[in-house]
């Protein structure tokens, strides 16, 4: 599904580099998570693959299907089946929460040749799935986030990937600022949608969100590499032991 | 001085070409204390620091200069509107194409036929509310047009009106000049919903004085567009008696020059003042000037100015707006905000926000802003699949939102919404 090799990334503005050379592997149908110190790199990783500005790749290849994501428009990363579920979801006022859903649903089915879903059938596919994260109509009805609580902002994450059935869906930080409950909303909204043909990169700083979704491989980012890969049984030692052994294990 | 000097022989030399219609006596004085008043002030030039950002000239030539006719085929605005409609070619008021002057709750006629009239309640209204709102700043041009319409309509609602009366101005002569002025009257706990629309004429120049009696409601709703080489002066006089309400929306589009002045004058308790305008301009050859002014006289008055400007290609945006709470006008709630969206680095904002306050107890804001489309969530948007050009439109509409939102008509709202998004996908 997803296949990096070697990328390296440093900043546009400054001459900084922060990914030294990631190597990742998701084929299809799989969950992977990556853990890591903070500043290691992870929502660089993410932003990166999903084509924010700032970024200038200097090395290596990220191919999704065989095709080359690192030459397409954010837009057209998407229509090809990428999705990032934002570490910090933005607010857009004066833009309301569905005409936002319907504008992206839309642009991606004729980005793909397919025919746009009328507005009564969205309004039906819609209501249905917001209702298994538990979002009421007038959360659908209000400027995409604002005023939602961070919960409420992880919840709307999900609820556009529900949408917009992509193929490789990257977490960042999904589980940042929920408690037990929101949690486990999310993570069963994000384990309906697992399927043979579906993806996962979770991004996570604690072992508890993979206690909800079961990762098939962990990865350990520091400093902008992958300096260990293993089964999830990785992320319980990090959840024991912190960073430091597998930090000086590599060192 | 020199200057005065200068400015008094064009003023002179503009007005010589022109003779005051024919009327009634009132109606002669009225025109002739107008002219006179003009002649005091003499015709703005750039160097007037109410114009200072925005030059007068062309809206004072002689003759108009050429606008070409815009067909964007989107065909005529409120169409579907239940309204009396009431249609005004270049200038020329178009019986044919109208409805009649009638309806419920309201006496309509047109000022030309007014004017003829000894005995008539305009007579107490026209040029009165355009005299006084010429303090403390001059607004000659208002004065010019008090002095030489020879037509418009008048309007008293003596009941809450449910039609709105629609001036519909049509534009089809491409060097056509016309000057229009307005009046209305809403009589007490009555109310009366007016539009306007079109370009009207290569040059325009319309005035609307509008006085509110106690409880009175006046909604006015104003699109001007499409033709890209218009001009037009507006001026807008409000009086608000106690508990009286005006809210007035203006939505703009393209023109080579559109100047909106709108006084208003809070004489009544517990009033009520919104006006709110947005604009959306392209090219280096489109300049928009939105210039208010709030005067509070009473007690716990509110008023409200919203205006935002969306600027492309070199675009120029003017926005004075004055909020002026006079001595004893105790409890007023002044909110002022000017922003605009710049979508390249060759278009200006030029913003003077000013308040002036003479009472101890109130609670008055304003604010100023000019940025760029937020990248942050153009990123985010691109991310779930949206191209470029639409979702940078997706967030020039959601920047004009909080403007749109100040018609409470959400039919009337609706329909200026779907020109913007057609204005905007014209360009993508
Ligand atoms: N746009 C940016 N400007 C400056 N520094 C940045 C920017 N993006 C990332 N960084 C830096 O790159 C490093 C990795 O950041 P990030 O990818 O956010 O890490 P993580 O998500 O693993 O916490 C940090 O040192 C961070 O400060
Ligand atoms: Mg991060």
């Amino acid at each position: 599904m997803l296949e990096i090799k070697g990328l390296q990334v440093k900043l546009e503005e400054e001459d900084k580099q922060i990914l030294k050379g990631v190597d990742l592997s998701i084929a299809p149908g799989t969950v992977h998570a990556i853990m890591g110190p903070n500043g290691s790199g992870k929502s660089t990783l993410s932003y990166v693959l999903s084509g924010k500005d700032g970024y200038t790749v200097t090395g290596g290849s990220a191919m999704l299907e065989g095709a080359d994501l690192l030459e397409m428009e954010p837009e057209e990363r998407a229509a090809a089946g990428l999705f990032l579920a934002f570490q910090y979801p933005v607010e857009i006022p004066g833009v309301g929460n569905m005409t936002f859903l319907r504008t992206a649903v839309n642009a991606q089915r004729k980005a793909r040749g397919e025919e746009e879903l009328s507005a009564g059938d969205f309004l039906k596919v819609v209501r249905a799935k917001a209702k298994d994260l538990q979002i009421d109509a007038e959360m659908l009805k209000r400027p995409v986030n604002v005023g939602f609580s961070g919960g409420e902002k992880k919840r709307n994450e999900i609820l556009q990937m529900a949408m917009l059935e992509p193929k490789m869906c990257i977490l960042d930080e999904t589980d940042s600022g929920l408690d037990v409950d929101a949690m486990k909303l999310v993570a069963d909204g994000v384990n309906a949608l697992r399927s043979e043909g579906r993806s996962f990169l979770v991004i996570t700083h604690y072992q508890r969100l993979l206690d909800h979704i079961k990762p098939d491989i962990v990865h350990i980012m520091a400093d902008g590499r992958i300096i260990q890969s293993g089964g999830p049984e990785l992320a319980l030692e990090v959840e024991n032991n912190g960073y430091a052994d597998i930090l000086a294990g590599v060192a | 001085m020199a200057l005065a000097k200068l400015k008094e022989d064009a003023t002179l030399a503009r007005l010589a070409g022109i003779t005051l219609p024919e009327g009634a006596t009132w109606a002669t004085a009225a025109r002739s204390d107008a002219l006179a008043r003009l002649s005091a002030m003499g015709l703005p030039t750039r160097r007037d620091e109410y114009w200072r950002y925005t030059d007068p000239a062309s809206l004072i030539v002689a003759d108009a200069p050429p606008a070409a006719l815009f067909d964007n085929g989107e065909g005529p605005l409120f169409a579907g509107v239940d309204r009396i409609a009431l249609v005004f070619v270049d200038g020329v008021f178009d019986a044919a194409a109208s409805s009649d002057l009638a309806g419920e709750g309201l006496e309509i006629h047109r000022l030309a036929d007014v004017t003829q009239r000894d005995i008539h309640w305009a007579k107490d209204l026209y040029g009165t509310l355009e005299h006084r709102g010429q303090h403390p700043v001059e607004r000659p041009l208002a004065a010019l047009n008090t002095a030489f319409a020879s037509d418009g309509i008048v309007i008293r609602a003596t009941a809450q009106v449910s039609k709105p009366v629609h001036l519909v101005y049509l534009h089809q002569s491409t060097t056509s000049d016309a000057t229009l002025h307005n009046l209305v009257r809403v009589e007490a706990g009555a109310s009366l919903t007016l539009l306007e629309t079109g370009p009207g004429a290569a040059r325009l120049s319309t005035c609307l004085e509008v006085d509110i009696a106690e409880r009175g409601q006046f909604h006015h709703i104003r699109a001007q567009g499409n033709d890209h080489e218009r001009r037009a002066v507006t001026h807008c006089f409000a009086q608000l008696a106690a508990e009286s309400v005006f809210k007035s929306f203006t939505l703009t589009f393209n023109g080579v020059l559109t100047r909106n002045e709108c006084v208003i004058d809070i004489r009544g308790d517990d009033a009520v003042a919104h006006v709110a305008g947005a604009c959306v301009g392209d090219g280096a050859d489109f300049h928009h000037d939105d210039t208010v002014f709030v005067t509070h006289d009473a007690l716990r008055g509110e008023s409200r100015q919203v205006f935002k400007k969306v600027l492309r290609n070199g675009a120029v945006g003017v926005f004075q707006g004055k909020i002026l709470v006079k001595q004893g006008a105790q409890k007023t709630d002044g909110y002022q905000i000017s922003q605009s969206l710049l979508l390249d680095d060759d278009s200006q904002f030029l913003a003077k926000p000013e308040l002036e306050i003479y009472a101890d107890d109130v609670a008055c804001s304003h604010g100023s802003t000019t940025g760029a489309i937020d990248e942050t969530a153009l990123f985010y948007l691109r991310s779930r699949g949206v191209p470029m050009e639409v979702a940078r439109n997706l967030l020039t509409l959601s920047f004009l939102a909080e403007a749109l939102a100040e018609i409470e008509d959400q039919a009337l709202a609706d329909e200026l919404q779907s020109r913007l998004e057609g204005w905007l996908a014209r360009r993508t």
